[in-house]
């Protein structure tokens, strides 16, 4: 469903990323791990299209996505969470979610202005959902709430409940456990398993080689910007250049 | 004493069309707009010419909103993109381009001496007061702009706007196009600062370039933080309480034993004034919300 080759970026002469190859499957679960500083999230921000890579081919679905806007690979399907989450505190918390659906009759000025009652109809078929995703994950009794009065915690479930709303057909996770109490984390591994279940394919960094292990069903390990291994998390696990990445 | 009155409303209306403008880019998206009198400027010098050349109002003046909507569409191409100050300097160089360009070009604006003759909407039928009548209709059309607003901003159009504003990350991510929304902002924006223009014209029979000096663009930015940014009813609030007094101490020029550039500095000092105390006791504006300021991520 994704496949990244070749890609290589630097900041200012140093290499942050110098990925050779990683492929996640559809339907499958994929997670990069590897210590701070190590390009996990810049590997994203390219495969998302927030940053350009100085060289490589990212394919999603059959097209090739590398160099195309943001917005773009967003509306093919595959769709980003933030490592610091990114809840629009000045929104309330159902507009956040109302903001993610795709066709939206009333992001068209003219739309709002003349075609009125079709706009309120998909707005009220957007809240429904909006409401069905909220109640899955606990936020319904904080849905008029501005986000900005969420926890950490509750801003990482309507950030990836948000991107729900979005129905992506594959999601990237970047560290969705950081700054997550125990209960939650818990509850957020139960939702994606769920999610996993019904066919969605997650591409997830998170540094913590407990919760990846068991949510992953491969790994890429990631030291100095390279793949340095990667293989089902027994492998991996097992891996002698991972313990050594991962001990100094 | 009661034309005066008029007087002053109608030309605070006017100012509140101009500032509803300010207050979607700003207020709404977020962007930095330090020209916005250019817009007024070239709706309102496209609608005399049009008209003066014998092209009827109503046209002339979609005519003057849609080449003030055009140009800062053409504006934000090259800006956008880049970080928010870049639209600032350059829509500020434009705005003083622009002027010297109406000084200048005399061929067709017969620059410092500015243009007449043309015709006001529905003049020949009034009968008494017209600035009554053109008051009646600038606040017409100021609610209408209102309403029209109101209805795009608690729309999913002005959600998107909303999310530019805090993040627009956040707005890519899930797949909005950022650029077109900013970019459908300020040519709205600018459209109404064209409307507003036409509608100066009006007011003032005789339009030249001192019309539109940088500083307006500033009192309209006063006028939007002052009322609440991203608050359309605060920023009505806040044009009126602005140029209310900015004419109203004009006018008064006659009664107070003080030269006009005292009047003028004075003035200037008590906005300031102004300003800074609704700041310290109400950062959000008369009428802004305080989530929509103080909560931090
Ligand atoms: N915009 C940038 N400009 C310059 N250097 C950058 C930029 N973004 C990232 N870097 C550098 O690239 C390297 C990789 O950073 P990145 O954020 O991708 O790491 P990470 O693996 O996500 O780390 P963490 O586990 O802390 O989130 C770091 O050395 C970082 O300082
Ligand atoms: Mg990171």
């Amino acid at each position: 469903m994704l496949s990244v080759k070749g890609i290589e970026k630097s900041f200012g002469g140093i290499k942050a990323v110098d990925a050779s190859f990683l492929e996640v499957k559809e339907g499958g679960t994929v997670g990069v791990i590897g210590p701070n500083g190590v390009g996990k999230t810049t590997l994203f921000n390219i495969i998302s299209g927030f940053d350009k890579p100085d060289n490589g081919a990212i394919v999603f679905n059959g097209e090739n996505i590398e160099g195309k806007m943001s917005s773009e690979i967003a509306r093919l399907g595959l769709v980003r969470t933030f490592q610091l989450s990114k809840a629009l505190t000045k929104l309330t918390v159902v507009e956040n979610m109302m903001l993610a659906p795709q066709v939206q009759q009333g992001e068209r000025i003219w739309n709002v202005w003349l075609r009125p009652r079709e706009v309120k109809r998909q707005e009220d078929e957007n809240r429904e959902r909006a409401r069905t995703l909220l109640e899955i994950f606990g936020l319904l009794s904080m849905k008029d709430e501005y986000a900005g009065a969420l926890s950490g915690g509750q801003k990482r479930l309507l950030e990836i409940a948000r991107a729900l709303m979005a129905e992506p057909k594959m999601l990237l996770l970047d560290e969705p456990f950081s700054g997550v109490n125990p209960t939650l984390t818990k509850k957020i591994l139960k939702y994606m398993t769920e999610l996993r279940d019904e066919g969605m394919t997650f591409l997830v960094i998170e540094h913590d080689m407990h919760i990846i292990m068991q949510l992953s069903d491969f790994i890429y390990v990631l030291n100095k910007g390279e793949v340095i291994a990667s293989g089902e998390p027994e492998e991996v696990r097992n891996n002698e250049r991972v313990l050594d990445a991962y001990l100094g | 004493m009661i034309e005066y009155i008029i007087t002053v409303l109608l030309i605070a209306a006017i100012y509140a069309i101009f500032s509803l403008g300010l207050n979607l880019e700003w207020g709404f998206t977020g962007l930095i707009n330090f020209g916005h009198v250019a817009f007024m400027a070239i709706g309102a010098y496209t609608t005399v010419l049009l008209n003066l050349k014998g092209v009827p109002l109503l046209p002339a003046v979609i005519a003057g909103m849609a080449l003030a909507g055009l140009c800062g569409g053409l504006l934000g191409i090259p800006t956008l993109k880049l970080r928010a100050d870049y639209l600032a300097i350059v829509t500020i160089g434009f705005a003083e381009i622009l002027r010297f360009f109406l000084l200048n070009e005399g061929w067709l604006t017969r620059g410092p001496m500015g243009l007449h003759g043309y015709s006001r909407p529905f003049e020949d039928m009034i009968q008494g007061d017209y600035n009554f009548f053109l008051l009646l209709l600038v606040l017409i059309v100021l609610a209408v702009c209102y309403l029209m607003l109101e209805k795009l901003i608690k729309s999913p159009w002005g959600r998107v706007l909303k999310s530019i504003r805090e993040d627009e990350d956040v707005p890519a991510s899930l797949g909005k196009n950022v650029f077109s929304y900013k970019n459908q902002s300020l040519m709205l924006g600018s459209a109404i600062a064209g409307l507003a223009g036409s509608f100066l014209a009006f007011y003032l029979q005789y339009i030249n370039p001192r019309n539109f000096m940088p500083m307006e663009t500033f009192y309209a930015w006063i006028a939007v933080v002052l009322g609440g940014s991203g608050n359309n009813k605060g920023t009505i609030l806040g044009a009126f309480i602005l140029f209310s007094f900015f004419s109203g101490t004009r006018f008064a020029q006659g009664y107070i034993p003080l030269s006009s550039t005292q009047i003028g500095a004075l003035r200037i000092m008590f906005i300031g004034l102004l300003l800074i105390v609704v700041m310290m006791f109400k950062p959000e504006g008369l009428l802004g919300k305080k989530e929509e300021l103080t909560l931090m991520g």
